[in-house]
């Protein structure tokens, strides 16, 4: 109980420093430097493997049918490019599963916000969509081709159906659990409705959004090697399937570096989103 | 010490239209009404009662402050006239009409300062703003309340750059960013330092004189109260009580004109009645007892 015994004081507002915020910016390191040692570590085991891949192979110590040397495989690939397959192939997986992600994500953005923010709705989608969920993905390829012929349809559902699982499952969680706080302030402050869902909803939930997003990529790639290996006559999965079946392993090689380069690549653009979207709404 | 429960519909000769309907008496167009109000939660076993039997008016334009036992039920007072929760039984009136949910006309400071850690203090201090102000218009009010509460070097911070002090006072800001008329402040003052306190306590008083808003104040400082408030009101806890207590242990009017004196007499005759009242005994002042209660006052 504090025993103020002074008049009222009057005078100038209390002016109190900030906490934190500004401290960051004087310990900051050189970026370039960490960033460059980053690089340099993550680069090294990549580097030892080639190395080794490249002297087992020199060495004769496993037979080229079985494993060929880096530069034959990157022969392999100059070969394709020059015939005008390489690119096609890739272009047709990197399409697929855009469209694939793009399609699975929106869709599991919006069934999440119906089971994130309804009991109702939570009720009545919950149990039938983890069944679903439990349905291993390749369960699905003969009836989507039965259904939508081996055209483009039937690829894109797949990889969707691969992007809307993370997608759904990690926003709809998020969403239950916002700090029901916050949410009564807003609705306190006469937000109702789209207003509350853009205002305290949606923001509060941005970082569950883009790890779904990450799951989501993904995932997608997986489901895209699914679906072409089964059925199609272009892209990665196919170039799989086709070398395989010629006995090339040198462009299998090659297609499963390209998954890992294209797979990477495609995450570190989202990373990119991601970094820019915390520090907005983090 | 002399038990002094309000019995309810004691204050009929409160100035203003003394309308003959029961449920929603006329106390004013700002003014709240609450009759009979039970608040139960549901509990391991039964139901846990937090508030029973309450009547308490606010008048248009008075301050009252609640005082109490930690669990009480004040925040749940709160709660309940801001439209965020409903009572288990009883009625709640605000401006001579039934309340059904949040209303335009009120305004909350939550006891923890419910900030959206994505915004600064000023976008969150422009979220009181009633809906459809302008840009400018906002702009310009945020900025104003944010310097009369000694917030206009930090308007661009996040909540998780600012002190807990800093904080209190950005959502005071907050609710009086729609101007309202009735205004609810849950410790609004609790975790600041006792000279800001002093500063905060004067700056609601001002602001009150300038537009004189209904306000509910909840608080853990006796002094504060009578500093504060037209009337103080006391509420005891259910558990501690014998069975069938009701939640209003006493309704106290503070003597004098604000701004007051801290140190006054007749206040700290008050204050040791009050804080005997919460079970905190200190020494009794020397004077005779002061006519205190609302009571004696009728
Ligand atoms: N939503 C709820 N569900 C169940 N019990 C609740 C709920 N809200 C409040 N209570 C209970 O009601 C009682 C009163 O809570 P309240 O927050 O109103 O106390 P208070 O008087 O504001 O206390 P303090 O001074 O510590 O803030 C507590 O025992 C609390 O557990
Ligand atoms: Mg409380």
């Amino acid at each position: 109980m504090s025993t103020a015994t002074t008049s009222s004081p009057v005078g100038p507002a209390p002016s109190d420093a900030p906490v934190g915020g500004a401290a960051s910016g004087a310990e900051r390191t050189p970026l370039k430097d960490r960033a460059g040692a980053r690089l340099l570590a993550g680069a090294l085991l990549p580097l030892v493997i080639l190395a080794a891949w490249q002297l087992v192979t020199s060495a004769g110590l496993v037979p080229a049918y079985r494993l060929p040397g880096p530069g034959a495989v990157l022969a392999a690939g100059a070969d394709l490019a020059a015939r005008g397959e390489l690119w096609l192939h890739i272009a047709i997986s990197v399409q697929r599963v855009l469209l694939g992600f793009a399609i699975g994500s929106v869709i599991g953005l919006a069934v999440a916000a119906i089971v994130g923010l309804s009991r109702a709705g939570d009720a009545q989608l919950s149990p039938t969509l983890a069944a679903l969920r439990a349905v291993p993905s390749l369960a699905w390829v003969p009836l989507l081709i039965l259904w939508l012929q081996i055209g483009e349809e039937s690829k894109i559902t797949l990889i969707a159906i691969g992007a809307f699982f993370p997608v759904f499952t990690t926003v709809a969680a998020a969403l239950r659990h916002i700090d029901p706080h916050l949410v009564e302030a807003g609705r306190c402050f006469g937000l109702r409705g789209w207003s509350l869902f853009r205002t305290v909803q949606l923001p509060a939930v941005i970082p569950s959004v883009v790890s779904g997003l990450r799951l989501a990529l993904a995932q997608a790639w997986l489901f895209l090697v699914a679906a072409e290996l089964i059925a199609s006559s272009m892209g990665l999965g196919f170039l799989l399937n086709d070398s395989q079946q010629n006995g090339r392993v040198d462009r299998i090689l090659l297609t499963i570096v390209l998954l890992a380069l294209l797979g990477s690549l495609t995450n570190a653009l989202l990373g990119l989103a991601e970094k820019k979207l915390l520090r907005r709404w983090a | 010490m002399t038990s002094t429960a309000l019995a309810p519909g004691s204050r009929e000769t409160a100035p203003g239209p003394a309308d003959a309907a029961p449920t929603a008496r006329c106390t004013g167009p700002d003014g709240v009404h609450l009759t009979a109000v039970d608040r139960s939660f549901p509990a391991a076993q039964g139901r846990h009662e937090v508030l029973r039997g309450l009547d308490l008016e606010l008048r248009s334009g008075e301050i009252v402050a609640v005082v109490g036992p930690s669990g009480c039920g004040k925040s749940t007072l709160l709660r309940l006239i801001a439209g965020l929760d409903r009572p288990s039984a009883g009625t709640i009136a605000l401006g001579g009409t039934a309340l059904v949910g949040t209303d335009e006309r009120t305004a909350v400071a939550f006891q923890e300062p419910r900030r959206l850690p994505w915004r600064t203090l000023a976008q969150n201090v422009a979220l009181g703003l009633p809906r459809g102000t302008g840009r400018a218009a906002g702009k310009e009010r945020v900025a104003h309340l944010l310097r009369l509460v000694g917030l206009e070097h930090a308007a661009g911070l996040r909540p998780r750059e600012v002190s807990g002090g800093m904080a209190q006072r950005a959502s005071l800001a907050r609710a009086l960013a729609r101007s309202p008329q009735v205004l609810l402040l849950d410790e609004p003052f609790g975790a600041l330092d006792a000279l800001t306190r002093l500063r905060m306590q004067d700056l609601l008083l001002e602001i009150h004189a300038a537009e004189p808003t209904t306000v509910l104040v909840v608080t853990h400082d006796v002094e504060e109260a009578l500093y504060l408030a037209d009337r103080v009101v006391q509420l005891r806890s259910l558990r501690e009580a014998e069975p069938g207590a009701r939640s209003l242990a006493r309704t106290v009017e503070v003597p004098g004109a604000r701004p007051r004196d801290r140190a006054a007499r007749d206040l700290a005759a008050l204050r040791a009645e009050l804080l005997e009242g919460l079970g905190v005994h200190s020494p009794r002042p020397t004077t005779a007892s002061f006519p205190t209660t609302s009571e004696d006052h009728s």
